[in-house]
């Protein structure tokens, strides 16, 4: 039972995870209808900068409180990768608008890489796993052999918050009208007066501050980055996003933590072969694209945010 | 002036030898070049002149004598191929660095076939070039003769793809790039942690064996030592003749038009009683089966694999080579797959920062000059128009 518990833990810290990524991709395609496959790399990124400020506070100021240490960290990742996220629009995705979509796909798969190894190359040893801070307070609850982590919980509930603000703005405000009024249909919400490229931006400007919240909480909860986990993380924000629909943002969350439950699933059955995992979850992903060829909730061509 | 100099290459046969003559010239220079300094000049001055011959209207008078006189460009194109052998029949880094070259182009061909022609997205082509190379490493004690390695990791390739066709002809665009990229990392993760394909070590491969001679051997004629690199290249270079014209000829085809159709417009192909999901599948598992193939030819030729060389950062690379070339264009393939795979192989300063060169050339490329350096022009069924 506790094993059980510990697994229901562990898998949903990870779909908050991928919840969040998989949110980026499906407001992107709800938008633009892209594909913006760096997306993932973009929160490897928000967790390389908060790695850095870190490491600069730690300079500069030893003595911060935690508190503000933890608020520095964020706020550098949400900046840089928020506007990462809005020149990735605008000199990348905005001048290919007219081109096919594997173009924007593949453009966007290289601009990944190029991030990637910008970080492998550049970042001071860079090629090697970075031990992440421990930010916040290591205090544990013990019920019977089960431990219950305070971090986890402040990571969990800050991740439903987000996606719960993120949702808001879309379905409550008047800059998330005029979101969800390009998706529909971009000319005439231009007809309506919306400034259009605007909205691109904020759009992903607001995408990509979900994964930097995602990519400090992945550095928190592992205590180790890779300049790797960019593609992998990618991968499974997009499968996560597909799974539930493209478009979707209530699919996106759910296609995230069935991904995280696969990963969970594919250890705790089989716990002989637990380095299968991926290979489970990926290959449940393929069945389920030959099965529900465009997501669990298919995607809708009049309303898409 | 644009007249004259495109009047510098003379028309006919002639202009074909000199052309070739010119090249086998840069090659052998440049591959003998050890200095990183004297590389970086011969970089710079090749790039230097495709400029000067594109700006002056120079490419246009080589591309009129090639195009007039195919049949002597291939066959200079081979002997340049072979001179090159001969010359460096004693240097087994350059000679396996152009058995590379053979097998990427290979491999890219295939991809050509899927994306280029049918339109069929890929994102696991080292995926299909691996299954072909472990083929080839699990043959090993089965006694078969080391040959059939070739058509069975072709084999293995394409049967593999087989398990895809479904997902892939029911979804289309985002999603169906889906199915393959997850296939890409699916293989991958599967490879490091399968005992029986060896883990993360990988797997040796036996060499190639045809007629008796060993191909793990160097040889000695007199006084003269050939590399056992030779034998594979001259195996490379035949899979790349006959490969380079079967994808010729299949675009030249109704096969071809077909494919072309189904890319261009599924609702349109389908009007005129064009089967799309059976074009897809030819040309989908043709595409693997090339792959397979070149990734058996190179795991022998290597003697030995490990997951890290299909990674799908691989896949990739692969891709770019393509995008680079001129997506559909096979004479695209050729110069790009050199400038991919010699470049930071002889420049090693750059060898570090490779990916991330690549990347970066892909994206503005994509960005800026979509069709690729070699553009693929229309079919010309009835001669050249004037």
């Amino acid at each position: 039972m506790e094993l059980f518990l510990q697994f229901c833990i562990n898998g949903l810290m990870l779909g908050m995870m991928y919840a969040l990524v998989a949110v980026g991709f499906t407001l992107f395609f709800g938008v633009l209808d892209v594909i913006v496959f760096s997306h993932g790399d973009t929160v490897m990124l928000a967790s390389f900068t908060g790695l850095g400020m870190y490491r600069l506070l730690e300079f500069f100021h030893p003595g911060l409180g935690a508190g503000w240490v933890v608020f520095w960290v964020l706020a550098a990742a949400v900046a840089v990768v928020a506007v990462l996220g809005m020149l990735t629009a605008r000199f990348i995705i905005m001048p290919l608008r007219g081109a096919p979509a594997l173009n924007t796909l593949l453009a966007t798969m290289m601009f990944g890489t190029a991030l990637r190894e910008a970080v492998r190359l550049f970042f001071p040893d860079g090629s090697n796993p970075k031990p992440f801070p421990r930010l916040l307070p290591d205090w544990s609850a013990q019920f019977g052999t089960l431990n219950l982590r305070f971090d986890n919980l402040v990571l969990f509930l800050t991740g439903a918050l987000i996606i719960v603000l993120v949702h808001l703005l879309i379905t409550r405000t008047k800059l998330g009208m005029a979101v969800r009024a390009s998706a529909q249909d971009a000319e005439a919400a231009q007809l309506m007066g919306v400034n259009f490229r605007l909205i691109v931006l904020v759009t992903f400007a607001l995408g990509s501050a979900a994964a930097a919240f995602a990519g400090v909480m992945n550095g928190l909860y592992y205590n180790e980055i890779n300049f790797n986990l960019g593609l992998m993380l990618g991968a499974i924000g997009f499968s996560a996003a597909v799974i539930g629909g493209l478009g979707n943002i209530y699919g996106a969350i759910c296609g995230g933590f069935i991904f995280a439950f696969l990963q969970t699933a594919g250890v705790a059955a089989m716990p002989f072969a637990s380095a299968y995992k991926d290979v489970f979850a990926f290959g449940v992903v393929i069945v389920m694209m030959a099965l529900r060829p465009t997501g669990l909730i298919a995607e809708q061509s009049s309303r898409r945010v | 002036m644009r007249r004259r100099s495109r009047d510098l290459v003379p028309p006919g046969p002639a202009g074909c030898i000199l052309l070739a003559l010119c090249l086998l010239g840069w090659s052998v220079l440049f591959l003998k070049a050890e200095e990183q300094s004297h590389i970086l000049v011969y970089m710079i001055t090749s790039g230097m002149m495709v400029l000067v011959a594109a700006l002056s209207g120079l490419h246009a008078g080589i591309s009129a004598t090639v195009q007039d006189n195919e049949l002597t460009w291939d066959i200079c194109l081979i002997l340049v191929m072979l001179a090159l052998l001969l010359i460096f029949c004693d240097d087994h880094y350059t000679l396996f660095l152009l058995g590379t070259i053979m097998i990427y182009a290979v491999t890219v061909l295939g991809l050509n076939v899927q994306l280029g022609c049918a339109g069929v997205i890929n994102f696991s082509a080292a995926s299909f070039f691996g299954i072909g190379g472990y083929t080839a490493a699990l043959l090993s004690g089965s006694g078969l003769p080391p040959l059939l390695a070739l058509p069975l990791g072709g084999a293995a390739a394409a049967l593999t793809g087989c398990v895809l066709l479904l997902p892939m002809l029911r979804t289309s665009g985002h999603y169906a790039a889906l199915v393959t990229m997850a296939f890409a990392l699916l293989f991958r993760v599967f490879l490091e942690v399968s005992e029986w394909f060896g883990g993360p070590q990988g797997l040796p491969v036996p060499p190639l064996n045809l007629f008796g001679t060993d191909f793990s051997k160097d040889a000695h004629f007199g006084n003269l030592d050939v590399s056992f690199y030779v034998k594979y290249d001259a195996v490379c270079l035949v899979l790349l003749c006959l490969v380079f014209s079967f994808v010729r000829r299949l675009e030249r085809s109704w096969i071809g038009l077909a494919m072309d159709a189904v890319r261009s417009d599924e609702t349109a192909s389908a009007c005129f009683g064009i089967n799309i999901a059976r074009w897809k599948i030819f040309a989908f598992t043709t595409g693997n089966l090339l792959a397979g193939v070149a990734g058996a030819l190179y795991a022998m030729m290597l003697g030995y694999i490990s997951p890290a060389n299909f990674a799908f950062a691989d896949s990739l690379l692969f891709l770019s080579i393509l995008l680079l070339g001129g997506l559909g264009n096979s004479w695209g393939v050729i110069p790009a797959t050199i400038f991919v795979v010699v470049v930071p192989e002889k420049f090693q300063v750059i060898q570090e920062y490779r990916y991330f060169i690549y990347s970066a050339l892909v994206l503005f490329m994509i960005v800026f000059r979509p069709a690729g350096l070699l553009p693929r022009t229309s079919r010309h069924y009835f001669g050249r128009p004037a």
